[in-house]
């Protein structure tokens, strides 16, 4: 069925869900995206809304599964609203009476998390303001929270020229990794002239290992990226979209699905949205476990049926990308930025962050970190302040190495540079990347060569062996960090280490090969004593090489 | 009209292929259907093999050689039939930083077993995965299909305990 929607109505779906949660005394919220839901979230949901029924509360109390509310180390999570809000930690079906009972009381201290830390102050919530909120498998709950209304106001209000034209202004960068500006990618789209229609993917293939963001957004919000999507395809002219997104992340893919099904139900996708002439289908597609399909070219190829490889640009995807076609390809992250842009304005989204780089960046931390889980920050926020104060610091008194960033793409940014602001322009001076948001702490139990051979082995697995430059050199740098981590090497290797590296990077055809010298590089660069001493010495400091030999050699 | 006359018939009368053919129709039996396709026989049958693709080839069109290309490219997709229970070590870099090579190193010492393995009684296939996104709760592992995160080297010989009786390993080391 297609329903014509306006914003009087979608307000009114608003006020209903309001009104209907207004009777309510309290609202416990509990964590149900991935992270928790494996620390058994869904047992302790279960609990807490058989608790609340058998002390007959069902009128006052709403037991709701919501999405991430970032401290992933501390699940499952628990909220409870009431008159003061109070976190709880670790918790489990056994904790639910306690909980229960002490709802308008005072809270169950054993379970506590304090939520004045840095971890929670720290923040600036704008692509996550409704994670660990809302209901991500209720549309009616992303409605009540403002959602849709920028896609409405878009469609009704405004021209595809003034939406680009807010997107813009607002300095909005891809989010994927390489910073491109979405404005400018939008309106080159939209300039692009096609008479068989264009399209618009979301790539949701997040391949960084490490990184976790997308897979939180897509399981706590799914509707604000359809939202996005909707809004961009709008303003670029597309009425096909795709969502490109992993088949590793089964939950992700679900509430995706549902979410689409729920917009088409109401109206917000399929034809003639909000009674205009702008119609909008779109459908999901599985990745399959291709690192190089997080590169557009090698998407679309993917999309199309085919082996996910990468092709020379130009022409860029902007001129001529699925089936030949104009298409418009951006993040999850991103997409999930353009609501509010349109909500707010581009000005307002433009105060936030630095000079070069707008808004807020969500950093998936993991690693050697006491707070390990997903953050947002604003742009412009040194690392010493992520790792330090909303990390929380290492753990067991260690002491900090390197944090890296961007993946098997990125490299290791050691100590000296902790104050450095968090941009893409700074971050890729110092010979690393913004990428798409991973953020791995090392402490000094990590063996820098092993990082870099743990990086290298993954490209070299991950090259799709197109180009001879990435599928044979990654391949040859790995067997010469194994000959360093194994002591076998001298001068002379570290030297052709050096130049192979430098080649690969100059004559790969996409960017996994493009990049993939990174993690190499900038631990030679900063690290250069630890593969001296594997060389001169034979000796691993961290302990970490060698070792297999050692036990090799007794055998 | 009909392009091709003769349709390609299910290989068996296994209900299954339905789910495959309701994927491929769903897709138009557009030669794009492939990998939407291959995700339908992996998820209905375990795995692809040889009788699958082709056809999967013969329905959309698409030469058998791509098709296997398609199939080989992809991690996801696997042409052996898995054990009864799989379990899947994250080999993402936070996992990695955690120690995640010992999780590996002690299913091989509790199963006789390396990564993309499965044991001799078809009991337990031993995987790795780039990343399962469980960064927050390193090191991870998917237990049919469950995630169970900051698993230690005992917590995974438990799981494996639970699954199949002890490999007498202390033969298989000493030869």
């Amino acid at each position: 069925m297609e329903v014509a929607l306006n914003l009087e109505e979608l307000k009114q779906i608003a006020e209903a869900e309001q009104e209907a949660v207004a009777p309510l005394e309290h609202t416990v919220r509990v964590c149900v995206a991935a992270s928790c839901l494996s620390s058994r979230s869904d047992q302790v949901k279960a609990a807490l809304e058989s608790e609340v029924k058998a002390h007959g509360l069902e009128h006052k109390c709403k037991v709701k599964g919501v999405g991430c509310m970032g401290l992933c180390a501390a699940g499952p999570l628990v909220e409870v609203d009431g008159e003061q809000s109070t976190m709880y930690q670790s918790v489990t079906a056994e904790d639910a009476p306690a909980i229960v009972e002490s709802l308008g009381k005072e809270p169950v201290a054993r379970l506590v998390l304090p939520t004045a830390q840095p971890f929670f102050s720290g923040q600036k919530k704008i692509v996550l303001e409704n994670s660990g909120i809302i209901d991500p498998e209720r549309i009616e709950d992303y409605i009540a929270a403002g959602g849709y209304e920028s896609l409405v106001t878009a469609l009704t209000t405004m021209t595809p020229h003034e939406v680009i034209d807010e997107v813009k202004k607002s300095g909005l960068r891809g989010r994927g990794g390489a910073g491109y500006p979405t404005g400018l990618k939008w309106s080159t789209v939209q300039k692009a002239a096609s008479e068989d229609g264009k399209y618009v993917i979301c790539n949701a293939d997040e391949g960084d290992p490490g990184a976790f963001m997308d897979r939180s957004v897509l399981e706590s919000d799914p509707h604000r990226v359809l939202e996005g999507m909707a809004i961009g395809a709008y303003a670029v002219g597309a009425n096909k979209g795709y969502i490109y997104v992993r088949a590793e992340y089964p939950l992700a893919v679900k509430r995706l699905r549902d979410a689409i099904r729920q917009a088409e139900r109401i109206g917000l996708l399929g034809n003639d949205i909000c009674d205009t002439r702008f119609s909008l289908r779109i459908e999901i597609r599985l990745g399959a476990g291709a690192f190089v399909c997080g590169e557009e070219t090698a998407l679309i190829a993917s999309i199309e049926g085919n082996r996910g490889q990468p092709r020379p640009r130009p022409p860029y995807p902007a001129q001529s990308g699925l089936w030949g076609r104009p298409t418009l390809i951006n993040n999850v992250e991103t997409y999930a930025n353009i609501a509010p842009i349109i909500r707010n304005g581009g000005d307002w989204f433009a105060g936030i962050g630095t000079k070069k780089s707008k808004g807020t960046k969500v950093f998936a931390l993991a690693g050697r970190v006491n707070n390990t889980g997903l953050i947002e920050v604003p742009m412009g926020i040194t690392l010493r302040d992520i790792v330090f104060k909303l990390g929380g610091g290492i753990p067991e008194g260690r002491k900090f190495k390197a944090v890296q960033t961007g993946g098997p793409s990125g490299g290791c940014v050691p100590e000296q540079f902790l104050d450095m602001p968090v941009d893409y322009e700074s971050l890729a001076e110092v010979g690393s990347i913004m990428g798409s948001g991973g953020m791995i702490v090392m402490d000094e139990t990590s063996c820098m060569v092993d990082v870099a051979k743990f990086f290298m082995d993954f490209c070299r697995t991950e090259s799709c062996g197109k180009c001879i430059p990435c599928r044979v050199g990654t391949g040859h740098i790995h067997n010469l960090l194994s000959k360093i981590a194994d002591g076998e090497a001298d001068a002379s290797d570290l030297e052709l280490l050096e130049r192979l590296c430098d080649m690969v990077r100059h004559t790969s055809l996409c960017g996994l090969g493009q990049s993939a010298p990174n993690p190499v590089s900038s631990t030679l660069r900063y690290f250069r004593d630890e593969y001296h001493e594997h060389i001169e010495n034979k000796h691993c400091g961290a302990g970490t090489c060698m070792a297999h030999k050692t036990v090799g050699a007794g055998a | 009209m009909q392009p091709f006359a003769s349709k390609a018939t299910a290989p068996s009368d296994d209900r299954r292929w339905k789910l495959v053919d309701a994927t491929m129709r769903k897709h138009g039996n557009e030669p794009s259907a492939l990998i939407e396709s291959l995700h339908t026989v992996q998820e209905s049958f375990g795995f692809l093999d040889d009788i699958a693709l082709r056809y999967v080839a013969q329905s959309l069109r698409v030469p058998y050689s791509k098709v296997y290309g398609v199939s080989t490219f992809y991690h996801f997709f696997t042409l052996k039939p898995q054990g009864e229970h799989t379990c899947v070590v994250c080999t993402g870099t936070a996992c990695y930083i955690k120690g995640a090579q010992r999780l590996l190193d002690a299913v091989g010492d509790a199963a006789a077993i390396k990564a993309g393995e499965t044991t001799s009684d078809g009991k337990v296939s031993l995987l790795t995965a780039r990343c399962v996104g469980s960064c927050g709760l390193a090191p991870a592992v998917v237990f049919d299909g469950q995630v169970a995160g900051k698993v230690t080297p005992d917590s995974v010989s438990k799981w494996l305990g639970k699954w199949t009786k002890p490999v007498e390993v202390h033969a298989a080391v000493e030869q």
